[in-house]
């Protein structure tokens, strides 16, 4: 009976989806006000409904509720309860029912903090979300219902992929979503102010925080991915370029364009037709990774789902949303002019620079991801574009934009002047080719790469802070203490040097991690010694044990340096009887300057195991550089006076009407 | 250019972009004639994975029915193939050589520990120059070659038991493996 009630309410939100859609529109075109009041009740039931449904669906798995079969063919009563409720994620409908859920809270939260827009342009909002809702609840109600039954219900379910069976996928998929649906809002705003004929300062002003907001999560969200895949999937990698990563990726480096994009657009007023297009872009991307994933067109590690229908649905849905924003862009953006002019040097064209960067690297991204599908459009049959492209086209694209982050905050506005960056750079610069120099030596392995990888790193660390240096003492007024002036930099600017901050540090991350990682795949019999620079790691044989719904061997592992121990590391090899599945659990001792990583491989002769032991350095940098980025975006969130501005700017434009 | 038509050009990327799209979901051409099948072999010699010193020369397979399969530890697709082709191996049946096409020696052998190797030599090609010659859109790609040296088969794309089954097997009845 309860699963029903899911499926009742997930009918209805449709329904009350379709008024939300539409109805307020014609409202606003006819300036019937009965008809615009709508927006904000049916976008509240509707989202309501749906999380309603959400909610049913949770209930369903910790109840162990076989009659539904999307439990159970991806839950099991064996299976811990914390895994039970992330498996509503675990397989392709619930997936969906997670995407539109988060939309819903995307649209109650649209519906109550935007309080301070101009009226119709609030309600064009709230019905262009309600238009993407009702594509993607036609979609989960007519080809992935979530609440099928199954009827006689099943024994036991055929549980979660064992793969899923982890902390870091109970919280990486909501919060991923939480960035790739945020993006709906930023597009939302794109629709509504085109279908207005206004952008303006305040259009990109009202923008700026949601699309803070929807990069913060995607960020976090793709940092908690690469984390899962470092420590789960026992290869130690933390990046593979899978399409499933580049689908979260894309909408990720068109995001940090917009929101680069929409500061100019809001201090200048220039770049407008560009934020609008970044706009669109982002959640036309956010859209195409979940073509991509849900039609199984690609073949992925993530791929859950094969069925033409569902990619044939999507597709449509693609071409009605994107090809609907694209025609409505290409029939209204002439209009919308150009705004201020800027010279060749100023840090609208450092910040162009970074768009157009950004831009094409998101572009490569797409090409590569895109490319063994338009192979095998044109018969040439499925094959695989790997790293090797990645890597190459990537890096080249983005090192010069990295390089060029150092210098645009310093530039002035409309007009700078290369001497004098360079006069308040020359320290940073000093500082990062010294570095660039000395730390490949002292590491003890010169490479290319790692000197243009530390140059950049160092290079932005130190840039950033020449500029809080130099924002500092322009800012001086005469008697005020140090302390009085760090409170005058508007929390926004720290958010900036921060997310900033996280740049250089996940690019020394990386650079190091890449540079000086060092493997080793051995035979080891119980207490061998195997030995790595001054670390030896001893095995101490490996024992069975029973968890909850597996059996484990689990490998004993003495680490120590100089004879004295460091840690002890409980690698383990899960067999999940139920899917047949063996897993490799990799055991990690995280450390600032290095990750200690062993993972067994297979059994061999008398108590020996394959084992393989990696030594990271610096790989918590890569995740801890996102996490400084993220935290950026929450200080300029948090930035009061900008909140303040927003309102005086609403009650004025009000006004204006 | 007229400005309006400028405006008009993400919807056109778009609509080529949606045309691949609609192409991809419906088409699933695994199997295209390749210039190749019919005609000898590329010679070529490459180094043995983890036989240091050792070279693989392709003349050497002369009056032996082989298959080469190109794969890379990077390959997700190659993934999919490999427990067939671990299969395979058991049966002992055919000679299968692996090209580690664009791959770096460690990790490619870091892979046949980790998931078994099914080849009876590795040869790599980590430049992907035997790969040129072989006209390889990409891995995994598997040739068939006969007694004579001359590639009677390609398949592009993960092998599946169908693909096995009625193709491979038939070919190599004829071919009197």
């Amino acid at each position: 009976m309860i699963p029903f009630i899911g499926e009742l309410s997930l009918i209805l939100a449709f329904i009350f989806a379709i008024v939300q859609g539409t109805l307020p529109l014609a409202g606003v075109w006819k300036n019937k006000t009965t008809l615009m009041n709508l927006a904000v009740p049916t976008a509240r039931i509707q989202s309501l409904l749906i999380l309603i449904s959400f909610a049913v669906l949770m209930y369903s798995f910790y109840a162990n509720d076989f009659s539904v079969l999307y439990v159970a063919s991806t839950s099991n009563s064996q299976l811990p309860t914390m895994y039970r409720l992330a498996a509503v994620w675990g397989g392709h409908e619930g997936s969906m029912l997670l995407w539109v859920a988060i939309l819903s809270i995307w649209t109650i939260a649209v519906t109550m903090f935007a309080n301070n827009l101009p009226n119709t342009f609030k309600i064009r909002l709230i019905a262009v979300m309600g238009l993407v809702s009702v594509g993607f609840l036609a979609f989960i109600l007519f080809t992935s219902n979530p609440f099928d039954r199954l009827i006689p219900a099943a024994l036991d379910g055929r549980d979660l992929n064992p793969l899923l069976q982890d902390p870091g996928m109970v919280f990486h998929p909501p919060v991923l979503y939480m960035g790739y649906v945020g993006f709906s809002v930023a597009f939302a705003f794109a629709i509504a102010a085109l279908l207005d004929g206004r952008l303006d300062n305040a259009w990109a002003r009202w923008t700026r925080p949601w699309t803070t907001v929807a990069w913060m999560f995607l960020t976090l969200g793709i940092a908690f991915g690469s984390k899962w895949a470092y420590y789960e999937l026992g290869w130690g990698g933390w990046w593979f370029w899978d399409a499933v990563e580049n689908a979260s990726f894309m909408p990720w480096l068109v995001g940090t364009a917009l929101i680069h994009s929409l500061a100019v657009t809001e201090k200048r007023g220039a770049f407008k037709v560009w934020t609008v297009l970044l706009s669109i872009c982002a959640f036309s991307l956010s859209l195409l990774g979940t073509f991509l994933v849900r039609s199984g067109v690609l073949t992925s590690v993530h791929a859950f789902a094969t069925d033409p229908s569902r990619g044939l649905f999507i597709l449509l849905y693609l071409v009605i949303v994107i090809g609907g924003a694209l025609l409505l862009f290409a029939l209204r953006a002439p209009n919308v002019g150009l705004g201020e002019k800027f010279d060749v040097v100023s840090r609208e064209s450092f910040l162009l620079a970074n768009n157009v960067v950004l831009a094409v690297a998101a572009g490569s991204v797409l090409l590569g991801t895109m490319y063994p599908l338009l192979i095998d459009a044109l018969g040439g049959g499925k094959i695989s574009v790997g790293p090797p492209y990645f890597d190459a086209v990537f890096v080249a694209i983005m090192a010069p934009g990295l390089f060029l982050m150092g210098l645009g905050p310093l530039a002035k506005w409309k007009k700078a002047s290369i001497p004098e960056i360079g006069t308040r750079l020359k320290l940073a610069a000093v500082i990062s080719v010294v570095s660039a120099l000395l730390v490949p030596s002292v590491l003890g392995k010169i490479s290319l790469m790692v000197t243009v990888g530390v140059f950049i790193g160092v290079w932005i660390v130190s840039t950033t802070l020449i500029l809080l240096q130099n924002r500092i003492k322009t800012k001086q007024i005469a008697g005020s203490s140090l302390i009085d002036n760090f409170k005058a930099i508007p929390l926004a600017f720290y958010g900036m040097l921060l997310a900033h901050l996280g740049i250089g540090v996940f690019v020394l991350g990386v650079t190091l991690v890449k540079g000086y990682e060092s493997e080793q795949d051995l035979r080891m019999e119980v207490n061998d010694v195997a030995k790595i620079g001054d670390l030896s790691f001893t095995f101490q044989g490996a024992q069975k044990i029973q968890g909850p719904n597996y059996t484990s061997s689990q490998g004993r592992f003495i680490v120590s340096e100089d004879g004295k121990q460091i840690a002890l590391l409980y690698p383990e090899k899960r067999f999940y009887p139920v899917q047949g599945a063996t897993m490799t659990e990799a055991d990690i001792e995280p450390g600032v300057f290095k990750d200690l990583y062993v993972s067994l491989g297979e059994p061999l002769e008398k108590g020996a195991w394959s084992v393989r032991i990696y030594i990271k350095p610096f790989v918590q940098w890569i995740w801890a550089g996102c996490i400084i980025m993220a935290l950026g975006g929450l200080l300029a969130l948090l930035d009061k006076r900008y909140r303040i501005a927003n309102k005086n700017m609403a009650a004025k434009t009000e006004e204006a009407f | 250019m007229n400005r309006t038509l400028k405006f008009l050009i993400p919807l056109a990327l778009f609509l080529v972009a949606v045309g691949f799209l609609t192409k991809g979901l419906f088409l699933n051409p695994r199997e295209v004639p390749s210039p190749l099948v019919g005609k000898p072999a590329p010679p070529f010699t490459a180094p043995i994975l983890g036989e240091a010193g050792k070279r693989f020369n392709s003349a050497d397979m002369k009056g032996q029915v082989w298959l080469l399969n190109v794969w890379a530890s990077w390959c997700v697709a190659c993934r999919e193939e490999h427990p067939l082709l671990m299969e395979m191996a058991q049966t002992k049946r055919i000679v299968m050589h692996g090209l580690a096409y664009k791959d770096i020696d460690a990790e490619s052998q870091q892979v046949l520990i980790a998931m078994g190797n099914p080849y009876n030599k590795v040869i790599t090609d980590p430049d992907g120059k035997i790969g040129i010659d072989y006209g390889v859109y990409g891995v995994p790609e598997t040739y068939l070659i006969d007694k004579a040296g001359i590639i009677r088969y390609k398949h592009i794309g993960p092998l599946t038991p169908e693909i096995l089954l009625t193709k491979i097997v038939p070919l190599l009845k004829e071919l009197g493996v």
